[in-house]
Protein backbone atom coordinates (compact mmCIF):
# COMPACT_ATOMS: atom_id res chain seq x y z
CA UNK A 1 0.00 0.00 0.00
CA UNK A 2 1.28 3.43 -1.10
CA UNK A 3 0.98 5.28 2.39
CA UNK A 4 1.55 8.77 0.48
CA UNK A 5 -0.43 7.91 -2.41
CA UNK A 6 -3.26 7.11 0.17
CA UNK A 7 -3.17 9.96 1.91
CA UNK A 8 -3.10 12.57 -1.13
CA UNK A 9 -6.77 10.99 -2.25
CA UNK A 10 -7.95 11.18 1.07
CA UNK A 11 -6.80 15.00 1.49
CA UNK A 12 -8.32 15.36 -2.02
CA UNK A 13 -11.52 13.32 -0.99
CA UNK A 14 -12.00 15.70 2.10
CA UNK A 15 -13.81 18.68 2.42
CA UNK A 16 -10.95 20.84 3.77
CA UNK A 17 -9.21 20.19 0.82
CA UNK A 18 -12.32 21.93 -1.21
CA UNK A 19 -11.91 25.01 1.13
CA UNK A 20 -8.69 26.18 -1.15
CA UNK A 21 -10.01 25.32 -4.34
CA UNK A 22 -12.77 26.99 -7.01
CA UNK A 23 -14.24 29.80 -4.56
CA UNK A 24 -14.33 26.90 -1.79
CA UNK A 25 -13.85 30.18 1.11
CA UNK A 26 -17.54 30.79 0.02
CA UNK A 27 -18.62 27.93 1.77
CA UNK A 28 -16.29 29.32 4.79
CA UNK A 29 -18.13 32.06 4.52
CA UNK A 30 -21.95 30.30 4.91
CA UNK A 31 -20.08 28.42 8.18
CA UNK A 32 -19.96 31.44 9.42
CA UNK A 33 -23.11 32.44 8.98
CA UNK A 34 -24.79 29.17 9.82
CA UNK A 35 -23.04 29.48 12.73
CA UNK A 36 -23.83 33.42 13.88
CA UNK A 37 -27.61 32.30 12.98
CA UNK A 38 -27.17 29.15 15.73
CA UNK A 39 -25.98 31.51 17.56
CA UNK A 40 -29.18 33.99 17.22
CA UNK A 41 -31.53 31.06 17.50
CA UNK A 42 -30.01 29.13 20.54
CA UNK A 43 -29.15 32.08 22.51
CA UNK A 44 -30.91 34.84 21.67
CA UNK A 45 -34.28 33.02 20.93
CA UNK A 46 -34.80 34.20 17.67
CA UNK A 47 -37.35 32.09 15.82
CA UNK A 48 -35.48 29.12 17.36
CA UNK A 49 -38.00 26.16 16.52
CA UNK A 50 -36.78 27.03 12.70
CA UNK A 51 -34.07 28.94 12.80
CA UNK A 52 -32.30 26.45 14.47
CA UNK A 53 -32.81 23.61 11.87
CA UNK A 54 -32.44 26.76 8.84
CA UNK A 55 -29.11 26.98 10.29
CA UNK A 56 -28.04 23.62 10.75
CA UNK A 57 -29.33 22.79 7.35
CA UNK A 58 -27.03 26.04 6.13
CA UNK A 59 -24.39 24.28 7.80
CA UNK A 60 -24.75 20.97 6.45
CA UNK A 61 -25.23 22.37 2.75
CA UNK A 62 -22.07 24.07 3.09
CA UNK A 63 -19.62 21.22 4.40
CA UNK A 64 -21.11 18.95 1.79
CA UNK A 65 -21.49 20.73 -1.56
CA UNK A 66 -18.91 22.37 -3.32
CA UNK A 67 -19.91 21.78 -6.79
CA UNK A 68 -21.72 19.71 -9.18
CA UNK A 69 -18.98 16.81 -8.69
CA UNK A 70 -19.97 16.74 -5.13
CA UNK A 71 -22.25 13.50 -5.26
CA UNK A 72 -21.69 13.11 -1.82
CA UNK A 73 -23.31 16.45 -0.94
CA UNK A 74 -26.69 16.28 1.02
CA UNK A 75 -28.32 18.71 -1.08
CA UNK A 76 -27.14 19.48 -5.19
CA UNK A 77 -28.62 23.05 -6.34
CA UNK A 78 -27.45 21.91 -10.03
CA UNK A 79 -30.26 18.81 -9.49
CA UNK A 80 -32.80 21.50 -8.72
CA UNK A 81 -31.43 23.86 -11.76
CA UNK A 82 -32.23 20.97 -13.82
CA UNK A 83 -35.62 20.38 -12.27
CA UNK A 84 -36.63 23.88 -13.79
CA UNK A 85 -34.65 24.13 -17.29
CA UNK A 86 -37.36 23.16 -19.56
CA UNK A 87 -35.10 22.62 -21.88
CA UNK A 88 -33.32 19.92 -19.44
CA UNK A 89 -34.65 16.07 -19.54
CA UNK A 90 -34.59 16.05 -15.94
CA UNK A 91 -37.43 19.19 -16.09
CA UNK A 92 -39.97 18.88 -13.49
CA UNK A 93 -38.81 15.17 -12.95
CA UNK A 94 -39.15 14.26 -9.05
CA UNK A 95 -38.13 10.82 -9.90
CA UNK A 96 -34.60 12.18 -11.06
CA UNK A 97 -34.16 13.96 -7.39
CA UNK A 98 -35.03 10.87 -5.28
CA UNK A 99 -32.10 8.55 -7.84
CA UNK A 100 -29.38 11.24 -7.54
CA UNK A 101 -30.40 13.74 -4.60
CA UNK A 102 -29.12 13.93 -1.34
CA UNK A 103 -31.22 13.24 2.03
CA UNK A 104 -32.01 17.17 2.11
CA UNK A 105 -33.00 16.98 -1.91
CA UNK A 106 -35.45 14.33 -0.85
CA UNK A 107 -36.73 16.93 1.89
CA UNK A 108 -37.27 19.43 0.04
CA UNK A 109 -39.21 18.20 -2.18
CA UNK A 110 -42.22 18.46 0.31
CA UNK A 111 -40.67 22.46 0.50
CA UNK A 112 -41.42 22.39 -3.60
CA UNK A 113 -44.63 20.60 -3.90
CA UNK A 114 -46.02 23.00 -1.25
CA UNK A 115 -46.90 20.64 0.96
CA UNK A 116 -45.01 21.86 4.41
CA UNK A 117 -45.87 25.21 4.18
CA UNK A 118 -49.55 24.05 3.62
CA UNK A 119 -49.25 21.57 6.60
CA UNK A 120 -48.16 24.57 9.03
CA UNK A 121 -50.59 26.86 8.15
CA UNK A 122 -52.94 23.42 8.94
CA UNK A 123 -51.41 23.83 12.51
CA UNK A 124 -51.35 27.33 12.68
CA UNK A 125 -55.26 26.99 12.00
CA UNK A 126 -55.48 24.54 14.63
CA UNK A 127 -54.03 26.65 16.85
CA UNK A 128 -55.77 30.18 16.05
CA UNK A 129 -58.75 31.21 18.30
CA UNK A 130 -60.43 33.29 15.60
CA UNK A 131 -63.20 34.87 18.14
CA UNK A 132 -61.99 38.21 18.21
CA UNK A 133 -61.64 38.43 14.78
CA UNK A 134 -65.39 37.45 14.46
CA UNK A 135 -66.40 39.39 17.54
CA UNK A 136 -64.80 42.69 15.45
CA UNK A 137 -65.00 42.21 11.77
CA UNK A 138 -63.26 45.66 11.49
CA UNK A 139 -59.78 43.49 12.14
CA UNK A 140 -60.45 42.74 8.65
CA UNK A 141 -59.11 46.41 7.60
CA UNK A 142 -56.33 46.58 9.66
CA UNK A 143 -54.85 43.44 8.22
CA UNK A 144 -55.39 44.40 4.79
CA UNK A 145 -53.85 47.63 5.61
CA UNK A 146 -51.04 46.14 7.23
CA UNK A 147 -50.55 44.08 3.53
CA UNK A 148 -49.21 47.62 2.42
CA UNK A 149 -45.14 46.87 2.93
CA UNK A 150 -45.87 43.64 0.47
CA UNK A 151 -46.71 45.55 -2.23
CA UNK A 152 -44.36 48.60 -1.98
CA UNK A 153 -41.14 46.05 -1.44
CA UNK A 154 -42.92 44.41 -5.03
CA UNK A 155 -42.46 47.79 -6.53
CA UNK A 156 -39.19 48.55 -5.28
CA UNK A 157 -37.64 45.31 -5.70
CA UNK A 158 -38.99 45.39 -9.74
CA UNK A 159 -37.24 49.25 -9.52
CA UNK A 160 -34.16 47.68 -8.37
CA UNK A 161 -33.92 45.44 -11.53
CA UNK A 162 -35.60 42.08 -9.98
CA UNK A 163 -37.74 40.30 -12.14
CA UNK A 164 -41.43 40.60 -11.50
CA UNK A 165 -41.29 37.17 -9.71
CA UNK A 166 -38.70 37.43 -7.61
CA UNK A 167 -40.02 41.05 -6.71
CA UNK A 168 -43.29 39.12 -5.61
CA UNK A 169 -41.11 36.68 -3.22
CA UNK A 170 -39.16 39.52 -1.88
CA UNK A 171 -42.47 41.87 -1.93
CA UNK A 172 -44.31 39.15 0.46
CA UNK A 173 -41.82 38.70 3.52
CA UNK A 174 -43.67 42.06 4.41
CA UNK A 175 -46.78 39.90 5.05
CA UNK A 176 -44.52 38.42 7.77
CA UNK A 177 -46.08 35.01 7.42
CA UNK A 178 -42.69 32.37 6.91
CA UNK A 179 -45.25 29.73 5.58
CA UNK A 180 -46.87 32.02 2.77
CA UNK A 181 -43.30 33.63 1.96
CA UNK A 182 -41.84 29.86 1.22
CA UNK A 183 -45.01 28.83 -0.52
CA UNK A 184 -44.69 31.72 -2.66
CA UNK A 185 -41.14 31.59 -3.36
CA UNK A 186 -41.12 28.24 -4.03
CA UNK A 187 -43.34 28.92 -6.89
CA UNK A 188 -41.90 32.23 -8.16
CA UNK A 189 -38.47 32.71 -7.24
CA UNK A 190 -37.05 29.04 -5.97
CA UNK A 191 -33.38 30.42 -6.45
CA UNK A 192 -34.37 32.92 -3.74
CA UNK A 193 -36.00 30.71 -1.36
CA UNK A 194 -32.93 30.38 1.18
CA UNK A 195 -32.44 34.51 1.91
CA UNK A 196 -35.79 34.91 1.28
CA UNK A 197 -36.71 32.22 4.32
CA UNK A 198 -33.79 33.76 6.40
CA UNK A 199 -34.90 37.15 5.94
CA UNK A 200 -38.54 36.67 6.92
CA UNK A 201 -37.88 34.34 10.07
CA UNK A 202 -35.38 37.08 11.11
CA UNK A 203 -37.43 40.14 11.01
CA UNK A 204 -40.28 38.53 12.03
CA UNK A 205 -38.41 37.40 15.45
CA UNK A 206 -37.17 40.93 15.78
CA UNK A 207 -40.74 42.24 15.42
CA UNK A 208 -40.33 43.65 19.16
CA UNK A 209 -37.47 45.63 18.24
CA UNK A 210 -38.71 46.89 14.17
CA UNK A 211 -42.61 47.78 15.64
CA UNK A 212 -42.03 49.82 18.75
CA UNK A 213 -39.94 52.88 17.35
CA UNK A 214 -42.51 53.45 14.53
CA UNK A 215 -45.78 52.95 16.93
CA UNK A 216 -43.88 55.64 18.72
CA UNK A 217 -43.46 57.84 15.78
CA UNK A 218 -47.00 57.38 14.38
CA UNK A 219 -49.14 57.49 17.16
CA UNK A 220 -49.77 60.32 20.05
CA UNK A 221 -49.69 59.71 23.58
CA UNK A 222 -53.35 60.24 23.78
CA UNK A 223 -54.29 57.76 21.23
CA UNK A 224 -51.74 55.07 22.77
CA UNK A 225 -53.91 55.59 26.28
CA UNK A 226 -57.28 54.45 24.25
CA UNK A 227 -58.34 51.35 26.51
CA UNK A 228 -60.94 50.09 24.31
CA UNK A 229 -64.71 47.97 25.03
CA UNK A 230 -64.88 44.65 25.18
CA UNK A 231 -65.65 43.04 22.74
CA UNK A 232 -68.85 40.77 22.58
CA UNK A 233 -69.16 37.01 22.81
CA UNK A 234 -68.70 34.75 20.04
CA UNK A 235 -71.30 31.66 19.98
CA UNK A 236 -69.64 28.26 18.94
CA UNK A 237 -71.66 28.17 16.07
CA UNK A 238 -70.73 31.45 14.46
CA UNK A 239 -66.96 29.51 14.98
CA UNK A 240 -67.64 26.68 13.37
CA UNK A 241 -69.22 28.55 10.72
CA UNK A 242 -66.60 30.74 10.20
CA UNK A 243 -63.75 28.98 8.58
CA UNK A 244 -66.56 27.29 6.52
CA UNK A 245 -67.39 30.59 4.94
CA UNK A 246 -63.68 31.84 4.82
CA UNK A 247 -62.72 29.15 2.72
CA UNK A 248 -65.44 29.66 0.38
CA UNK A 249 -65.14 32.77 -0.03
CA UNK A 250 -61.78 33.32 -0.13
CA UNK A 251 -60.98 30.38 -2.42
CA UNK A 252 -63.92 31.52 -4.73
CA UNK A 253 -62.21 34.81 -4.95
CA UNK A 254 -58.46 33.77 -5.73
CA UNK A 255 -58.38 29.70 -6.47
CA UNK A 256 -54.41 29.85 -6.14
CA UNK A 257 -54.91 30.68 -2.45
CA UNK A 258 -56.15 27.16 -2.03
CA UNK A 259 -53.75 25.24 -0.48
CA UNK A 260 -52.78 27.70 2.25
CA UNK A 261 -56.33 29.35 3.63
CA UNK A 262 -58.04 25.46 2.98
CA UNK A 263 -55.20 23.99 4.91
CA UNK A 264 -55.96 27.01 7.76
CA UNK A 265 -59.52 26.81 7.59
CA UNK A 266 -59.74 22.70 7.82
CA UNK A 267 -57.42 23.46 11.16
CA UNK A 268 -59.58 26.17 12.60
CA UNK A 269 -62.56 23.61 12.19
CA UNK A 270 -60.86 20.89 13.28
CA UNK A 271 -60.04 23.27 16.64
CA UNK A 272 -63.69 24.67 16.77
CA UNK A 273 -66.13 21.85 15.71
CA UNK A 274 -65.62 19.72 19.45
CA UNK A 275 -66.18 16.34 17.76
CA UNK A 276 -62.23 16.15 15.95
CA UNK A 277 -60.02 16.78 19.32
CA UNK A 278 -58.01 14.31 18.25
CA UNK A 279 -57.30 15.62 15.33
CA UNK A 280 -56.85 19.00 16.38
CA UNK A 281 -54.36 18.27 18.60
CA UNK A 282 -51.92 15.94 16.46
CA UNK A 283 -52.33 19.18 13.81
CA UNK A 284 -51.31 21.77 16.54
CA UNK A 285 -48.04 19.42 18.34
CA UNK A 286 -47.12 16.33 16.59
CA UNK A 287 -47.60 17.32 12.96
CA UNK A 288 -46.55 20.69 13.25
CA UNK A 289 -43.39 19.39 15.05
CA UNK A 290 -42.95 17.44 12.33
CA UNK A 291 -42.94 19.54 9.73
CA UNK A 292 -40.86 21.91 11.65
CA UNK A 293 -37.87 20.00 11.46
CA UNK A 294 -38.68 19.01 7.61
CA UNK A 295 -39.12 22.71 6.28
CA UNK A 296 -36.07 24.53 8.53
CA UNK A 297 -33.60 21.65 7.42
CA UNK A 298 -34.55 21.89 3.85
CA UNK A 299 -35.05 25.42 3.60
CA UNK A 300 -31.68 25.96 5.09
CA UNK A 301 -30.18 23.76 2.56
CA UNK A 302 -30.90 26.02 0.14
CA UNK A 303 -28.13 28.44 1.43
CA UNK A 304 -25.74 26.93 -0.35
CA UNK A 305 -22.55 29.20 -1.14
CA UNK A 306 -22.68 30.06 -4.86
CA UNK A 307 -26.10 31.19 -4.82
CA UNK A 308 -26.59 32.84 -1.27
CA UNK A 309 -23.14 35.10 -1.70
CA UNK A 310 -24.33 37.96 -3.98
CA UNK A 311 -25.70 41.47 -4.16
CA UNK A 312 -29.41 39.93 -4.13
CA UNK A 313 -29.02 38.60 -0.74
CA UNK A 314 -27.77 41.77 0.43
CA UNK A 315 -30.98 43.66 -1.25
CA UNK A 316 -33.36 41.15 -0.54
CA UNK A 317 -32.45 41.70 3.50
CA UNK A 318 -32.98 45.33 3.23
CA UNK A 319 -36.13 45.06 0.94
CA UNK A 320 -37.18 42.67 3.54
CA UNK A 321 -36.92 45.04 6.36
CA UNK A 322 -38.40 47.35 4.36
CA UNK A 323 -41.80 45.91 3.51
CA UNK A 324 -42.42 44.86 6.88
CA UNK A 325 -41.44 48.81 8.39
CA UNK A 326 -44.31 49.61 5.94
CA UNK A 327 -46.57 47.16 6.55
CA UNK A 328 -46.57 48.04 10.01
CA UNK A 329 -46.79 52.14 9.11
CA UNK A 330 -49.38 50.64 6.98
CA UNK A 331 -51.70 49.02 10.12
CA UNK A 332 -50.74 52.09 12.00
CA UNK A 333 -52.15 54.48 9.72
CA UNK A 334 -55.47 52.84 9.21
CA UNK A 335 -55.86 52.11 13.06
CA UNK A 336 -55.37 56.17 13.38
CA UNK A 337 -58.37 56.72 10.52
CA UNK A 338 -60.12 54.22 12.73
CA UNK A 339 -59.19 56.28 15.84
CA UNK A 340 -60.24 59.42 14.14
CA UNK A 341 -63.89 57.93 12.67
CA UNK A 342 -64.97 56.25 16.18
CA UNK A 343 -63.81 59.09 17.93
CA UNK A 344 -60.95 57.88 19.41
CA UNK A 345 -62.41 54.70 20.83
CA UNK A 346 -60.06 52.45 18.98
CA UNK A 347 -56.57 52.62 19.74
CA UNK A 348 -54.33 52.37 16.68
CA UNK A 349 -51.50 50.90 18.12
CA UNK A 350 -53.75 47.41 17.48
CA UNK A 351 -53.31 48.62 13.51
CA UNK A 352 -49.52 47.33 13.47
CA UNK A 353 -50.90 43.54 14.47
CA UNK A 354 -51.89 43.47 11.34
CA UNK A 355 -48.92 41.77 10.11
CA UNK A 356 -49.20 37.98 10.73
CA UNK A 357 -46.65 37.43 12.77
CA UNK A 358 -48.98 35.86 15.46
CA UNK A 359 -49.22 36.12 18.16
CA UNK A 360 -46.01 38.51 18.32
CA UNK A 361 -47.10 41.42 16.77
CA UNK A 362 -50.43 41.20 18.72
CA UNK A 363 -48.20 41.06 21.68
CA UNK A 364 -46.21 44.53 21.20
CA UNK A 365 -48.94 46.40 20.46
CA UNK A 366 -50.39 45.00 24.05
CA UNK A 367 -46.66 45.96 25.39
CA UNK A 368 -46.67 49.36 24.00
CA UNK A 369 -50.37 49.91 24.91
CA UNK A 370 -50.00 48.80 28.58
CA UNK A 371 -47.03 51.30 28.21
CA UNK A 372 -48.82 54.18 28.13
CA UNK A 373 -51.52 53.58 30.11
CA UNK A 374 -50.86 50.27 32.97
CA UNK A 375 -54.30 49.47 32.95
CA UNK A 376 -54.89 48.78 29.37
CA UNK A 377 -55.22 45.04 27.79
CA UNK A 378 -54.92 45.29 24.38
CA UNK A 379 -54.31 41.92 23.24
CA UNK A 380 -57.17 40.67 22.37
CA UNK A 381 -58.56 43.77 20.49
CA UNK A 382 -55.27 43.08 18.65
CA UNK A 383 -55.18 39.29 18.04
CA UNK A 384 -58.12 40.32 15.48
CA UNK A 385 -56.16 42.20 13.49
CA UNK A 386 -53.37 40.06 13.94
CA UNK A 387 -55.19 36.84 12.69
CA UNK A 388 -56.54 38.85 9.77
CA UNK A 389 -53.12 39.47 8.61
CA UNK A 390 -52.66 36.22 7.83
CA UNK A 391 -55.77 35.40 5.88
CA UNK A 392 -54.50 39.24 4.44
CA UNK A 393 -51.29 37.86 3.99
CA UNK A 394 -52.61 34.75 2.12
CA UNK A 395 -54.56 36.77 0.07
CA UNK A 396 -51.78 39.15 -1.07
CA UNK A 397 -49.61 35.68 -1.97
CA UNK A 398 -52.64 34.42 -4.24
CA UNK A 399 -53.31 37.61 -5.92
CA UNK A 400 -49.01 37.94 -6.70
CA UNK A 401 -48.95 33.72 -7.83
CA UNK A 402 -52.12 34.43 -10.09
CA UNK A 403 -50.37 37.35 -11.77
CA UNK A 404 -47.19 35.78 -12.27
CA UNK A 405 -47.16 32.38 -12.29
CA UNK B 1 -23.33 41.18 -14.57
CA UNK B 2 -25.54 39.78 -11.31
CA UNK B 3 -28.68 41.06 -12.80
CA UNK B 4 -29.85 41.54 -16.10
CA UNK B 5 -31.86 45.10 -16.05
CA UNK B 6 -32.89 44.86 -19.78
CA UNK B 7 -34.81 41.53 -19.35
CA UNK B 8 -36.25 42.53 -15.55
CA UNK B 9 -37.13 45.21 -17.13
CA UNK B 10 -38.79 43.84 -20.54
CA UNK B 11 -40.60 41.59 -17.94
CA UNK B 12 -42.51 44.48 -16.19
CA UNK B 13 -41.77 48.05 -16.51
CA UNK B 14 -41.65 49.79 -13.62
CA UNK B 15 -45.01 51.62 -14.36
CA UNK B 16 -46.18 48.37 -14.42
CA UNK B 17 -44.89 47.42 -11.36
CA UNK B 18 -46.64 50.16 -9.80
CA UNK B 19 -50.07 49.39 -11.38
CA UNK B 20 -49.55 45.79 -10.35
CA UNK B 21 -48.87 46.94 -7.04
CA UNK B 22 -51.28 49.34 -6.53
CA UNK B 23 -54.24 47.18 -8.05
CA UNK B 24 -52.85 44.35 -5.42
CA UNK B 25 -53.11 45.99 -2.62
CA UNK B 26 -56.86 47.11 -3.51
CA UNK B 27 -57.44 43.47 -4.38
CA UNK B 28 -56.98 42.91 -0.59
CA UNK B 29 -58.95 45.22 0.52
CA UNK B 30 -61.75 44.25 -1.82
CA UNK B 31 -61.22 40.96 -0.87
CA UNK B 32 -61.02 41.76 2.62
CA UNK B 33 -63.74 43.89 2.47
CA UNK B 34 -66.17 41.75 1.31
CA UNK B 35 -65.46 39.23 3.82
CA UNK B 36 -66.03 41.76 6.85
CA UNK B 37 -69.53 42.61 5.09
CA UNK B 38 -69.94 38.44 5.57
CA UNK B 39 -68.85 38.51 9.07
CA UNK B 40 -71.12 41.41 10.34
CA UNK B 41 -74.00 39.85 8.19
CA UNK B 42 -73.78 36.52 10.22
CA UNK B 43 -72.94 38.65 13.15
CA UNK B 44 -76.06 39.96 12.74
CA UNK B 45 -77.86 37.29 12.30
CA UNK B 46 -76.43 35.70 15.29
CA UNK B 47 -77.11 38.32 17.76
CA UNK B 48 -80.81 38.71 16.24
CA UNK B 49 -81.06 35.38 17.22
CA UNK B 50 -79.41 35.65 20.98
CA UNK B 51 -81.80 38.52 21.54
CA UNK B 52 -84.84 36.43 20.62
CA UNK B 53 -83.97 33.77 22.31
CA UNK B 54 -83.37 36.01 25.36
CA UNK B 55 -86.57 37.89 24.85
CA UNK B 56 -88.34 34.68 25.37
CA UNK B 57 -86.74 33.72 28.40
CA UNK B 58 -87.65 36.98 29.52
CA UNK B 59 -91.19 36.97 28.86
CA UNK B 60 -91.71 33.55 30.19
CA UNK B 61 -90.14 34.64 33.49
CA UNK B 62 -92.34 37.57 33.43
CA UNK B 63 -95.41 34.78 32.88
CA UNK B 64 -94.10 32.96 35.94
CA UNK B 65 -94.08 35.91 37.99
CA UNK B 66 -97.54 37.09 36.87
CA UNK B 67 -98.99 33.93 37.53
CA UNK B 68 -97.55 33.47 41.14
CA UNK B 69 -98.44 36.88 42.15
CA UNK B 70 -101.92 35.92 40.91
CA UNK B 71 -101.97 32.80 43.09
CA UNK B 72 -99.67 33.32 45.83
CA UNK B 73 -98.78 29.91 47.70
CA UNK B 74 -98.73 29.61 51.33
CA UNK B 75 -94.45 28.71 52.16
CA UNK B 76 -93.90 27.93 55.50
CA UNK B 77 -90.34 28.77 56.12
CA UNK B 78 -88.43 25.51 56.91
CA UNK B 79 -85.19 25.35 58.92
CA UNK B 80 -82.74 23.66 56.69
CA UNK B 81 -81.16 21.03 58.66
CA UNK B 82 -77.92 21.57 59.60
CA UNK B 83 -74.92 19.48 57.82
CA UNK B 84 -73.75 16.46 59.51
CA UNK B 85 -70.64 17.55 61.85
CA UNK B 86 -72.14 21.17 61.42
CA UNK B 87 -70.40 23.28 64.43
CA UNK B 88 -74.00 24.32 65.34
CA UNK B 89 -74.99 27.54 67.03
CA UNK B 90 -72.39 29.48 68.72
CA UNK B 91 -73.43 31.69 71.67
CA UNK B 92 -71.43 34.63 71.41
CA UNK B 93 -70.93 36.92 74.39
CA UNK B 94 -69.64 40.56 73.41
CA UNK B 95 -67.52 39.37 70.15
CA UNK B 96 -68.50 40.12 67.09
CA UNK B 97 -69.64 37.32 64.21
CA UNK B 98 -66.34 38.22 62.39
CA UNK B 99 -64.07 38.09 65.36
CA UNK B 100 -65.54 34.35 65.97
CA UNK B 101 -65.25 32.95 62.82
CA UNK B 102 -61.58 34.35 62.52
CA UNK B 103 -60.94 32.70 66.59
CA UNK B 104 -62.70 29.40 65.27
CA UNK B 105 -60.61 28.99 62.47
CA UNK B 106 -57.70 29.71 64.37
CA UNK B 107 -58.42 27.28 66.87
CA UNK B 108 -59.23 24.82 64.15
CA UNK B 109 -55.90 25.53 62.57
CA UNK B 110 -53.98 25.15 65.70
CA UNK B 111 -55.43 21.37 66.67
CA UNK B 112 -55.47 20.31 62.76
CA UNK B 113 -58.85 19.27 62.71
CA UNK B 114 -61.17 20.25 60.19
CA UNK B 115 -63.65 23.31 61.25
CA UNK B 116 -66.94 21.05 60.64
CA UNK B 117 -65.61 18.35 63.09
CA UNK B 118 -65.39 20.59 65.91
CA UNK B 119 -68.68 22.36 68.33
CA UNK B 120 -67.65 25.30 69.25
CA UNK B 121 -70.41 26.14 72.27
CA UNK B 122 -70.22 29.84 73.07
CA UNK B 123 -66.65 32.55 72.46
CA UNK B 124 -66.62 35.18 75.33
CA UNK B 125 -64.22 37.89 75.48
CA UNK B 126 -62.05 38.10 78.52
CA UNK B 127 -61.21 41.51 80.00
Amino acid sequence: MDVLETLKSLWEGSGFQSFFVDGGWKNLIMIAVACVLLYLGIKKKFEPLLLVGIAFGCLLVNLSYFGPESSDALYHPDLWANFLDPDHTDYHSYGAILAHGGLLDILYIGVKAGIYPSLIFMGVGAMTDFGPLISNPKSLLLGAAAQMGVFLAFFGAVCLGFTGEEAASIGIIGGADGPTAIFLTTRLAPHLLGPIAIAAYSYMALIPMIQPPLMKLLTTKKEREVKMEQNRNVTKTEKIIFPIIVAMFVILLLPSTAPLIGCLMLGNLWRECGVTERLSDTVQNALMNIVTVFLGISVGATTAADSFLNLKTLMIIVLGLTAFAFSTVGGLLVGKIMYKLTGGKVNPLIGSAGVSAVPMAARVSQMEGQKANPSNFLLMHAMGPNVAGVIGSAIAAGFLLAVFS
Amino acid sequence: MIFDYAEALRELTIGEAGVTAIFGYCVVFFGLVLLMIVLYCTGAYFKSKDAKAEAQAKAALENVRKEVEANPLKVTPVEAPKAPGSAGHVKLHGVPDKEAAMIMAVVADKMQKPLNELHFISIKEVK
